[in-house]
C-alpha cells in the first residue's frame, strides 16, 4: 500500500505495524520518534499500531545542532 | 571560599560545568567528540530531524555520544511557529532521552531572532506538559520575566545573532535581566571568542551556550579548551568581586618613603 515516509511516497506491505516498518527500514526503535498524521505514536504502541493506506509518516532522530 | 562547589542548578539538577555546547557544524563526529570532551560540557544541544531512510549506512549522532556523561538538550531549531516547536519537543521527548528542551521559535530568517509572541505561546504549552523548558529569547527583561512567570527552568537571552560571533552586544540588557530574574540566565548565541564567554560570566550569568564559536574556529579543540577556561575564569572573576571603575588613578605603590 502507498504511504508517505519523511516526505517521500513509498510502497509498504499492507497491514504493517510501526515496529515492522522500522525493522524493514533497519531503523533502531530506541533513538527515534514516529509520528503518523501529526500524531506521535508512543513507543509502547509500535508493535500494535497498524499503518493505513495514505498515512503520512515521519520518523525523526537526533542530529548535530546548536 | 574558592574551593566550595559552585554548581549550576537547572530544574533542581546540578551541573559542574557552566559551559553548554552544541553538536552541530563540526568537521566530523570525531572532532565533535573531542571538542565536547575538552570543553567539559555536561549539557549538549541536539537537533531533531528526519531519519535518512535511503541511506541506512549513515552514522548516527548518538553512536558517538556517551549518554551517561551528557544531558541532551534537544532544540527546536528551524521552527517558526509555536505549533512546530511544540510538535518538535513532543517528538524529542518521545525519542526517550530527555525532557529538557531548548525552545527556539524564530521570527526572522536573516537574524534568526526569536518570535517572542510564538515563543511565549509554546513555552506555556510545554511547561504545562511537564517539559523542562530552556527558551532561547531576546535580551529583553520583559520577555524573560514572562518566560519565568510561565514556569520555564531558565532563560537564555541571546548575546548576538546565532553564529555571528559578535559577542555580547548589549551587556546592559543582560545585567538588567540578571537583576530582575531569579531563574538561571544563560547567554545563548553570538559568542565568538573566549573573552565573550568570560564577559557573559563576569556580568553574573549562570552559564553560556555556544556552538559555532567552537565548531567554526580554526582549531575547534583549542577553542573548546579556551571556552572552558574562559567560563571558569569569568565565573571566578564575578565571584571574586571586581574593583570599581574609577575616572582617576589610584596608585598601587605607597607615597611614603619615596626618594627625594
Amino acid at each position: 500500500m502507498k504511504v508517505t515516509i519523511n516526505g517521500d511516497f513509498t510502497d509498504i506491505n499492507d497491514g504493517s505495524t510501526v515496529a515492522e516498518l522500522l525493522e524493514f527500514l533497519q531503523i533502531g526503535r530506541e533513538r527515534v520518534a514516529v509520528e503518523i498524521g501529526l500524531e506521535i505514536i508512543p513507543k509502547a504502541c509500535y508493535a500494535s499500531h497498524i499503518i493505513q493506506e495514505d498515512d503520512k509518516i515521519e520518523i525523526v532522530h537526533f542530529v548535530g545542532g546548536g | 571560599m574558592s574551593t566550595q562547589r559552585d554548581a549550576m542548578v537547572i530544574a533542581g539538577r546540578e551541573f559542574n560545568s557552566r559551559l553548554m555546547v552544541g553538536t552541530g557544524k563540526y568537521a566530523s563526529f570525531q572532532q565533535m567528540v573531542q571538542a565536547l570532551e575538552v570543553s567539559g560540557a555536561e549539557i549538549i544541544t541536539v537537533a531533531v530531524r528526519r531519519v535518512n531512510i535511503s541511506d541506512r549506512n549513515k552514522e548516527s549522532l548518538l553512536d558517538h555520544i556517551d549518554l551517561k556523561k551528557y544531558t541532551l538538550l534537544p532544540n527546536t531549531a528551524g521552527c517558526y511557529t509555536a505549533d512546530d516547536a511544540v510538535r518538535t519537543c513532543r517528538l524529542a521527548r518521545e525519542a526517550g532521552l530527555s525532557d529538557f528542551v531548548k525552545l527556539e521559535v524564530l521570527g526572522d530568517e536573516k537574524t534568526l531572532f526569536p518570535d517572542n509572541e510564538e515563543l511565549l505561546k509554546a513555552a506555556k504549552i510545554l511547561v504545562a506538559e511537564g517539559f523542562t523548558v530552556l527558551p532561547y529569547c531576546s535580551d529583553d527583561v520583559t520577555v524573560c520575566r514572562k518566560l519565568e512567570d510561565l514556569g520555564c527552568a531558565a532563560v537564555m537571552p541571546l548575546g548576538a545573532p546565532i553564529g555571528s560571533g559578535l559577542g555580547i552586544r548589549n551587556p546592559y540588557n543582560i545585567r538588567i535581566i540578571l537583576e530582575n530574574i531569579k531563574i538561571p540566565v544563560i547567554v545563548d548565541a553570538g559568542v565568538g571568542c573566549a573573552s565573550d564567554a568570560a564577559i557573559a560570566m563576569e556580568l553574573g550569568c549562570d552559564g553560556v551556550l555556544m556552538n559555532t564559536a567552537i565548531a567554526g574556529a580554526q582549531d575547534p579543540i583549542a577553542m573548546a579548551r579556551a571556552m572552558k577556561l574562559a567560563v571558569e575564569a569569568g565565573r571566578l572573576s564575578y565571584k571574586a568581586g571586581r574593583i570599581p571603575r574609577k575616572l582617576y588613578a589610584n596608585a598601587s605603590s605607597p607615597i611614603e618613603g619615596l626618594l627625594a
